[in-house]
């Protein structure tokens, strides 16, 4: 009967807080993991909305094609009408 | 049942329901984490779908003024020579003139004309246009005889009160006509014979 005694003292001074205090660890844990998670959610949807004007490259490109081509069309005019220096 | 069981029943039940208590609260917590993530992964993966393409687009877009830059250098070498046009680009682009051009490996490190420095605008616009410009030739490594930072100070002591848009009062156009405030007297020799010398005797 003495060990049953001594069995139920070390089940509820000994075992049972070290298992609260290990579970509540973990459970802390986890919960400080989701506010991280929450910023780095709005921060990858930031970034993400951040890109939506990187389709506008495709008109830059246009652009500068366009442009270059002008460029080019000038140049030929005045290496016609320009003489060359030697 | 001794009462010592009983408290053993009793501790056991209290161990469980904080196993339980504690597990069901990190599932819980695990499940927001996961949904977070999947929002992570989600917008992640917008990044990644729309940065695919700008590698590409901005490989294309240098092709393109690598072109321009090739296509330009070599006319302006072309055109005004070697050194002005280092000195014109470097005139332009200050420090230019240490690098030289891309496709002219002797251009680096040349000794150029400080064209944009010196000459005037106007005078940077025939160099432009192939023409000489020699006032930098006179002193190419004396000091800066005109201060690109206050170009327009010369100009504007020509106008201390400002530069005039248009003159105060313009002459008007001549007002011609039978019905002009000034009548011309027309020529008696207009229709007449034309005139002959005299015929020496």
């Amino acid at each position: 009967m003495t060990l049953w005694w001594i069995g139920d003292v070390v089940l509820l001074v000994v075992l049972l807080p070290v298992v609260v205090y290990l579970l509540h660890g973990v459970l802390a844990a986890a919960q400080s993991v989701v506010p991280t998670v929450r910023q780095i959610a709005g921060v990858a949807a930031a970034g993400s909305q951040d890109l939506d004007a990187g389709a506008l490259l495709l008109t830059t490109r246009d652009q500068v094609s366009q442009t270059v081509a002008g460029v080019a069309n000038y140049a030929g005019s005045l290496d016609v009408i320009i003489d060359d220096a030697s | 049942m001794p009462a010592a069981g009983v408290v053993m029943v009793v501790a056991v039940v209290l161990v469980v329901l904080a196993l339980v208590y504690y597990l069901v609260s990190t599932i819980v917590a695990l499940q927001r984490t996961a949904a977070g993530l999947d929002d992570v992964i989600e917008n992640v993966g917008g990044i990644v779908a729309k940065s695919a393409p700008v590698n590409e687009i901005v490989l294309g877009i240098n092709e393109q003024l690598d072109a321009g830059v090739d296509l330009l250098e070599g006319m302006l070498v072309r055109k005004a020579g070697l050194i002005d046009a280092v000195g014109l680009v470097d005139g332009l682009y200050p420090g230019a003139a240490a690098a030289g051009f891309r496709n002219v490996p002797d251009s680096a490190g040349l000794v150029v004309p400080r064209i944009g420095e010196v000459y005037t605008k106007g005078t940077l616009t025939l160099a432009r246009l192939g023409r000489e410009a020699p006032i930098a030739a006179a002193s190419p490594a004396g000091p800066v005889l005109r201060n690109v930072e206050a170009g327009s100070h010369a100009a504007r002591q020509l106008y201390p009160g400002g530069r005039p848009l248009h003159a105060d009062a313009l002459p008007r156009s001549p007002v011609i006509g039978s019905d002009a405030p000034i009548q011309y007297e027309q020529r008696d020799d207009i229709g007449a014979p034309r005139k002959r010398l005299p015929v020496p005797s």
